[in-house]
């Protein structure tokens, strides 16, 4: 028993050696791991199919690609958005940072209400989920993006809404970041979207 | 920077009343958690048990008049073969040995107070349940539960006309099978983000327990393999309800696409379930053989290499699907090349019991049989992986046994063995140890009895899935291993009264059990049992690595990896 009192001593020293590890961090990476899979293995499946059926051909070339490249324009800057409130939020400046934040949210809104008015396009067109296969990839690909952005949005307001004037300022970093984080990964789901669903069709 | 963490375990409210709803129902606590995970999948598990009795009825006297059931009709037979799977592989397999062991143990093993995010436990647990219940269901809608197999292959689960009038029994297996998918995903972020973050001081990661390591293991590779499932799921709904046609050839689709969707999952599903079984059946061994493991290192870097290995070898399930034979033997390489991390997990296990001081208590024989079982599963899977061979055992009850073989020993008799072993620690108290011999051997006879059969009749041509085999000429010669079968069933069903009258006659009237009745070493018998409601009344420095027994110069057998706690708590 000699040493236990010096182990005696250690365990009331300090009982949070994991104080460097973020919970919420590492928690958000392993989900968007498995985020990951899900789209990828739908992305995978969508290109795959493709090749199989030689090509989308002529059900391919009627995406709307004009609307998709304003699109990604709005959610990079979207992004940019989010980033800008990431620095501000580092600088303990929690205004500025909600007023980016903000904008960061009515980006996403304005995407989906473009994404509406191309849904309603295609759909006038014909274009419905059971026209053709491409068609059902498609609605089934974006639908599942526009769900996410719903997501991220909803989340978004509601931590611009939490934030007052007496919110610690490193709490809302750090819930910052972590929103950031899923917004970011929304984002570049549909920067491949935008690729595989927009313009290779299109291209081919 | 300094920081608080909401997310965290509350360390504030640990002395507030709680009523009944928030201590015993809508519980945070991971180790309530746990219990809950454990009655819903042993719940589930006999519902899965009494399905097999329906069908194992049927196959050894066919026609004839199930008792508690009466006769079965085609329709039926296919829908308990069904539920049958899906409830065993999803529903209690899962459920128990991630949910309740993994909720259970991973946090006291590490020395944390509870999971990371507590909540999202919570709501882990509560979704699964819904997914429980909503398969339940399906067996009371119009046209009964699915009737796909439990591998449910396009184009028979796809458009309605394929199999008229099971409409929503196949719609709610869908849906009650995406909702487990998201359970664990949750389960899994709460697993890998506590073992991560919240470690005690000392707790590096080459000193948890093998365990842990076989939970982390499993969470990553469910996490990493079930996204493109997840996808063909809500495709194939969609198939259903709306009427697209992702996987039916008729609309330029290819069926194969479910079937590498479902084993890319379906494959490390395997060992999403078998890794925890085997990483209780290696906290167990040492305990009783009062040795430490045999190569601990080996043994986790077999876990990586297999978990990696196993993304590369599902296409072995569709040998005979019409894929291309070239593609095949890549896949033959993979198949076997993965049984040898296997091989060195099992070879450690047995070195850990050469020459050590074995104790046949109920623990350790279930892991004993476990081990045993768990080697003839590994066995016949090489030729079933060797695309030559498993062209004639394709679809014949050699797969059934085989596949029986690596889970029934994992997860059932590894699982049971973990409950004997962790349940002085869950309850507080003893179980008895006279009727948990009784139920390991009417558990471990009868298996033996129902799959040693079921291997002769798949090397004697006998096909799975059929209703009525006394219709088939060469199906006669078999029919008595069937009937084998089936009476080796009864035994283990006869062999679960004990354990049902041990477990919860135990809970209430055991003998106390003291902190640490095995003279374990790993954390977790560091503590209470049952532990306190945030698991330690200081977190435990570690000092050692998880199973230090046996060591030379010590003046008792066993090295706790918790030294400042040794004076206390240890006297069990």
């Amino acid at each position: 028993m000699a040493n236990s009192a010096v182990e005696i001593g250690i365990t009331h020293a300090s009982h949070d050696v994991s104080a460097s590890f973020e919970l919420g961090k590492i928690g958000m990476w392993v989900f968007l791991a498995g985020e990951t899979m899900v789209f990828g293995g739908l992305m995978g499946v969508f290109i795959l199919v493709g090749i199989s059926h030689g090509g989308w051909g002529a059900d391919g070339a009627h995406v709307n690609w004009r609307l998709g490249a304003i699109n990604t324009f709005i959610l990079y800057t979207s992004s940019l958005t989010a980033a800008l409130a990431q620095g501000a939020a580092r600088v303990q400046d929690s205004a500025r940072a909600k007023r980016y934040l903000s904008a960061t949210a009515l980006l996403g809104v304005l995407f989906l209400v473009i994404k509406a008015f191309e849904y309603a396009g295609d759909y006038r067109e014909g274009f419905t989920p059971l026209a053709a296969l491409f068609w059902s990839f498609y609605y089934l690909m974006t639908g599942l993006h526009v769900l996410h952005l719903l997501a991220g949005i909803v989340v978004i307001f509601g931590l611009a809404f939490m934030v007052g004037p007496s919110t610690p300022a490193s709490w809302f970093e750090r819930k910052l970041k972590y929103v950031c984080l899923y917004w970011y990964f929304v984002e570049t789901v549909w920067v491949f979207l935008f690729a595989l669903v927009y313009l290779a069709p299109t291209a081919g | 920077m300094a920081e608080t963490k909401p997310e965290a375990a509350p360390s504030t409210d640990a002395h507030e009343k709680m009523g009944f709803w928030r201590q015993y129902i809508f519980s945070i606590d991971h180790k309530v958690i746990g219990k809950q995970y454990l009655f819903l999948g042993l719940f589930m598990g006999y519902v899965g048990v009494f399905l097999s009795y329906v069908f194992r009825w049927q196959l050894a006297w066919p026609g004839t008049a199930v008792p508690f059931w009466g006769k079965v009709s085609a329709a039926q037979y296919y829908e308990v073969v069904t539920m049958h799977g899906t409830i065993m592989v999803f529903f209690v397999a899962m459920p128990v040995l991630l949910g309740a062991f993994g909720n259970f143990l991973i946090p006291l093993m590490v020395g944390a107070r509870d999971m990371a995010f507590p909540r999202l436990n919570m709501a882990s647990f509560w979704t699964i349940f819904v997914g429980s219940v909503l398969l339940l269901i399906s067996f009371f809608v119009p046209g009964g539960g699915s009737h796909a197999g439990w591998t449910n292959y396009v184009p028979l689960s796809d458009a309605a006309k394929y199999l008229p009038g099971n409409y929503w029994g196949g719609n709610l297996w869908l849906i009650a099978l995406a909702i487990d998918f998201a359970s664990v995903l949750m389960g899994g972020i709460n697993f890998l983000t506590t073992a991560i973050a919240m470690r005690a001081p000392g707790m590096t990661f080459w000193r948890m327990p093998l365990l842990v390591w076989q939970e982390l293991a499993a969470s990553v590779l469910f996490m990493l393999s079930v996204g493109p499932l997840i996808a063909g799921v809500v495709m194939l709904l969609f198939d259903r309800m709306v009427g697209t046609g992702f996987f039916l050839p008729e609309k330029g689709a290819d069926p194969l696409l479910w079937q590498h969707l479902f084993w890319f999952f379906g494959h490390p599903e395997v060992y999403v379930v078998a890794m925890p079984g085997l990483g209780i059946v290696q906290e167990i061994l040492p305990v009783f053989s009062r040795k430490p493991i045999f190569g601990y290192r080996m043994i986790v870097w077999s876990v990586v290499v297999a978990g990696i290995l196993s993304f590369t070898v599902w296409a072995h399930h569709m040998f005979v699907s019409g894929m291309s034979p070239v593609l095949a033997e890549p896949f033959s390489v993979t198949t076997i090349a993965i049984s040898i991390p296997f091989a060195v997990m099992l070879f450690a296990m047995i070195a850990t019991l050469w020459r050590g001081q074995i104790t046949f208590s109920t623990p350790m024989l279930f892991a004993l049989g476990a081990l045993a079982n768990f080697l003839l599963g590994g066995v016949t899977g090489i030729p079933l992986g060797t695309n030559a061979s498993d062209i004639y055992l394709h679809d014949t009850y050699f797969v059934i046994a085989h596949f029986h073989n690596t889970l029934v020993p994992t997860a059932v008799i590894g699982g049971f063995g973990g409950i004997y072993y962790w349940f002085p620690k869950m309850f507080g108290r003893m179980m008895n140890e006279t009727l948990g011999k009784l139920h390991f051997a009417f558990t471990w006879v009868g298996f033996n009895m129902v799959f040693v059969p079921l291997f002769l009749i798949g090397l004697g041509g006998g096909q799975r899935r059929i209703y009525m085999s006394s219709v088939y000429t060469y199906y006669k010669p078999l029919q008595p291993l069937h009937v084998i079968a089936t009476i080796g069933l009864l035994v283990i069903i006869a062999g679960q009264i004990p354990f049902l009258v041990n477990f919860f006659l135990s809970m209430f009237r055991g003998a106390k059990a003291g902190a640490n009745p095995w003279h374990a070493t790993t954390l977790e018998w560091a503590t209470d049992s049952p532990p306190p409601h945030e698991n330690f009344h200081t977190i435990p420095t570690v000092v050692r690595g998880p199973y230090e027994y046996s060591v030379p110069g010590m003046d008792q057998d066993w090295a706790p990896q918790a030294a400042a706690v040794e004076a206390g708590a240890v006297q069990g």
